[in-house]
C-alpha cells in the first residue's frame, strides 16, 4: 500500500525516513548508509540523527523550521542512489568478543538449540563463527541488536520472561543476538555470557559500539572467562577490535 | 574547602537534574534532565542565572538541607511545604539561606516534581556533558542523607523575589499533535481517545506516566506487531492492555508499541506534575496551532526574568537584604535563556 522510502514528520521533533515496515537486511543497510550521508551533509537545522532497525530520524526543531525545507533536501538525497544497494559507510569496527556458551553462566543454550532444531555443539559452532552487524542500539544505553543470523535461528521469543539475565549476557531470538547492557528480564534466550560492557558512563567513550559495527563471538572456556573478568578494567572483556577496511 | 549544601535528610526520590544530554539518541540514551523543564527556567529567572544550572529535583517530597556558606536558594515546580529554621518560606520564590540555617522541604501540596535551586547551580562534575542523573540509564543516582553537594564558589543572587508560575500542577487539558504512527489508530478510536476523561495512574515515573480511564482500551488496527521506531518525549504509547502511557524524559529511545500522538512540549510539564488520580484530557490540535502555541511558550520563558517581583513583608529577607549585596546576580530581561 505504501511506497518506501517514506518521509513523515515526528510530532514537532523532526523527520523520519522509513525504508520498510519490517526488519530486513537491505532496509537496515539503507538506513545505515542514509544516516551517514545525512551526517555528511551537515545540515544546520539537524541537531542529531539516529537510526532504528529500518529508519533514520533527523532531529529538527519544527517550531522554527518548516518541515518542507528539510523534506525537499531529504528527497534530493534519497534520489541520489538506490540506498538498499548502497555500500556500508566507512569508519566501522569489527569486534571479536570472547564468549562462554552454555554452562551455568548461560543456561539456555541447549534449549535455544533445540528450538532451532540443532545439536548443541552445532549451535555453538554456528554462533561462535557467525559475523553479525549492529542493526541498531536501543532499549538500554549502548545495547546492540545484532543480525542477521542464518534462517535456522529464526526462533521465537519464549512465552514467559526470564526474571533477569546479567550484564554482558548474549541472548538470541528472531535471527538476532543482543548483548545486554544491564540486568534485565527478557523473553530472549540466554545462550552465551560475555564480559563485554556496552555502556561505560565514566569512560571517555561511554558507548563501545556504533550502528554498523560488526561482531563475532568466539567460544572460550569457563576458566578463561573467569581470568578475563578478574583482569579486565576496560569493559572490553578481552575483546579484540580491528578497523573494517 | 569549598562551600557545600549538606543533605541532612532525603526524600525517597531526589536527584540532581539539568537540561539533560542531547546527541546520544543513536546510542540508545534519551535526553533525560528535569521532568518539568519549565521549573528550571523559573528557578534560573529567580536567581538571575543561566537555565542550564543543575538543581535538585524532588519527587513528591523534599528533605532537610544545610549550607556550609551563605547562599541564596529558589524553590519552583510542585508546591511543597518549606521552612527555614522553622519559619515558613514562600514557594516560587528566592530566599537567603545563611550558613547553618536549616531548610526543611516537606511533602508536595500540589504537583509531583519540586525543585531546589542554589545561586550559581551545583558544582557537580559534568558527565557526558551534563550534571543530570539519568536513573534509568544508571548515570548518577538518587541523592541520600549524608551527601554534600558542592556549590559554585563566589556565586550569589538576590533573595526575596517571587514569580507567579504558569499553572500546571492540577492536570486539565493536554494538547497533542498526530505523529507518524497515529494512522495505526482508527479515526473512531482517536475521537474516543480525545473524548475520554483520564486519571493519572499511580504507575508513573521519569520514564513514562500511565493514564487510566473507565471503558475500553485504545487499540491500534492490525495489532501490536509494528517495527520498532524512534520515540520522542511526549509520545503517547499504547501497550497490550490498551492503556496509554505518556513517555517522559527517561524513556527508551525506540519502541515497538504504536503511538497515538505526541504531547506538545509546553504541555509536558502538566503531565509530569499531575499527581496520582489527577484528571487529564487530551485534545488533538493541528501542527500550525501547535507551532503557534510553542512559539508563544518560548517567548513567555524568555520573558520570565522581567516578571519577577519582590516578595512583600518577609522580614527575614529584608533583614538579609541589609547583609547581602542588593545588586548581585543582575537579571537581564533581554538575555536569551535558550542560548547556552
Amino acid at each position: 500500500m505504501t511506497d518506501f522510502p517514506r518521509i513523515s514528520t515526528v510530532g514537532l521533533s523532526g523527520i523520519i525516513v522509513s525504508f520498510a515496515d519490517e526488519m530486513s537486511e537491505p532496509a537496515n543497510r539503507a538506513a545505515l548508509a542514509f544516516r551517514a550521508a545525512v551526517n555528511d551533509e551537515g545540515w544546520p537545522e539537524v541537531s542529531e540523527t539516529m537510526m532504528s532497525l529500518v529508519s533514520v530520524f533527523l532531529s529538527v526543531d519544527l517550531v522554527t523550521t518548516p518541515p518542507e525545507t528539510i523534506e525537499d533536501r531529504v528527497l534530493a538525497l534519497l534520489g541520489r542512489q538506490d540506498w538498499q544497494a548502497a555500500p556500508l559507510p566507512p569508519g566501522r569496527t569489527l569486534w571479536h568478543v570472547p564468549t562462554v556458551y552454555g554452562t551455568d553462566l548461560a543456561p539456555q543454550l541447549e534449549e535455544a538449540a533445540e528450538v532451532a532444531g540443532l545439536d548443541p555443539d552445532v549451535a555453538i559452532r554456528q554462533l561462535s563463527s557467525a559475523r553479525v552487524r549492529v542493526l541498531t542500539l536501543g532499549f538500554a544505553p549502548g545495547q546492540p541488536y545484532l543480525g542477521e543470523l542464518p534462517e535456522v535461528w529464526n526462533i521465537p521469543r519464549q512465552q514467559g520472561l526470564t526474571k533477569s539475565v546479567p550484564s554482558g549476557a548474549l541472548v538470541a531470538a528472531i535471527r538476532q543476538l543482543i548483548i545486554f547492557t544491564a540486568p534485565t528480564p527478557t523473553g530472549w534466550r540466554h545462550v552465551g555470557q560475555t564480559a563485554f560492557r556496552n555502556f561505560r558512563p565514566d569512560a571517555p567513550h561511554p558507548f563501545a559500539l556504533a550502528p554498523g559495527d560488526e561482531l563475532t563471538f568466539p567460544a572460550i572456556e569457563r576458566s578463561a572467562y573467569d581470568r578475563l573478568t578478574a583482569m579486565d578494567t576496560t569493559g572490553d572483556g578481552g575483546a579484540d577490535k580491528e578497523a573494517i577496511a | 574547602m569549598s562551600a557545600e549544601l549538606m543533605i541532612r535528610a532525603a526524600g525517597p526520590a531526589m536527584s540532581l537534574q539539568d537540561m539533560g544530554r542531547q546527541g546520544y539518541l543513536v546510542f540508545g540514551l534519551t535526553r533525560g534532565g528535569a521532568a518539568d523543564r519549565r521549573a528550571l527556567y523559573e528557578g534560573a529567572a529567580l536567581l538571575g542565572q543561566p537555565p542550564d544550572c543543575a538543581a535538585i529535583e524532588m519527587v513528591g517530597m523534599g528533605g532537610t538541607f544545610e549550607a556550609t556558606a551563605d547562599t541564596v536558594i529558589a524553590l519552583t515546580g510542585a508546591r511543597m511545604t518549606a521552612t527555614r529554621d522553622g519559619a515558613p518560606l514562600v514557594w516560587n520564590a528566592s530566599h537567603a539561606l545563611p550558613a547553618g540555617a536549616m531548610l526543611v522541604i516537606g511533602g508536595a501540596q500540589a504537583g509531583t516534581y519540586g525543585y531546589l535551586h542554589v545561586a550559581g547551580g551545583f558544582d557537580a562534575p559534568l558527565q557526558m556533558g551534563a550534571r543530570a542523573s539519568h536513573l534509568n540509564a544508571g548515570i548518577g543516582g538518587l541523592l541520600q542523607a549524608g551527601d554534600a553537594l558542592p556549590l559554585c564558589p563566589g556565586q550569589t543572587a538576590r533573595s526575596g523575589y517571587f514569580l507567579t508560575p504558569e499553572d500546571r500542577l492540577q492536570g486539565g487539558t493536554v494538547r497533542v499533535v498526530t505523529s507518524f504512527q497515529s494512522h495505526h489508530f482508527s479515526e473512531e478510536t482517536r475521537v474516543r481517545f480525545a473524548e475520554t476523561g483520564f486519571r493519572r495512574d499511580p504507575r508513573g515515573n521519569r520514564q513514562g506516566v500511565r493514564m487510566e480511564a473507565d471503558g475500553d482500551g485504545f487499540f491500534a488496527e492490525g495489532g501490536l506487531s509494528i517495527v520498532s521506531e524512534v520515540i520522542t518525549t511526549g509520545d503517547i504509547q499504547v501497550t497490550g492492555d490498551g492503556a496509554p502511557y505518556v513517555l517522559m524524559c527517561e524513556s527508551q529511545t525506540t519502541g515497538g508499541y504504536p503511538r497515538i500522538g505526541t504531547v506538545i512540549p509546553s504541555d509536558l510539564p502538566r503531565v509530569a506534575q499531575a499527581a496520582a488520580g489527577t484528571a487529564l484530557r487530551f485534545e488533538f490540535i493541528d501542527h500550525d496551532e501547535a507551532i503557534a502555541i510553542e512559539t508563544r511558550a518560548r517567548a513567555d520563558i524568555k520573558a520570565l526574568a522581567s516578571r519577577i517581583q519582590p516578595l512583600i513583608r518577609d522580614p527575614y529577607d529584608i533583614a538579609d537584604l541589609l547583609r547581602y549585596q542588593l545588586v548581585g546576580g543582575v537579571i537581564s530581561a533581554t538575555a536569551d535563556p535558550f542560548e547556552t
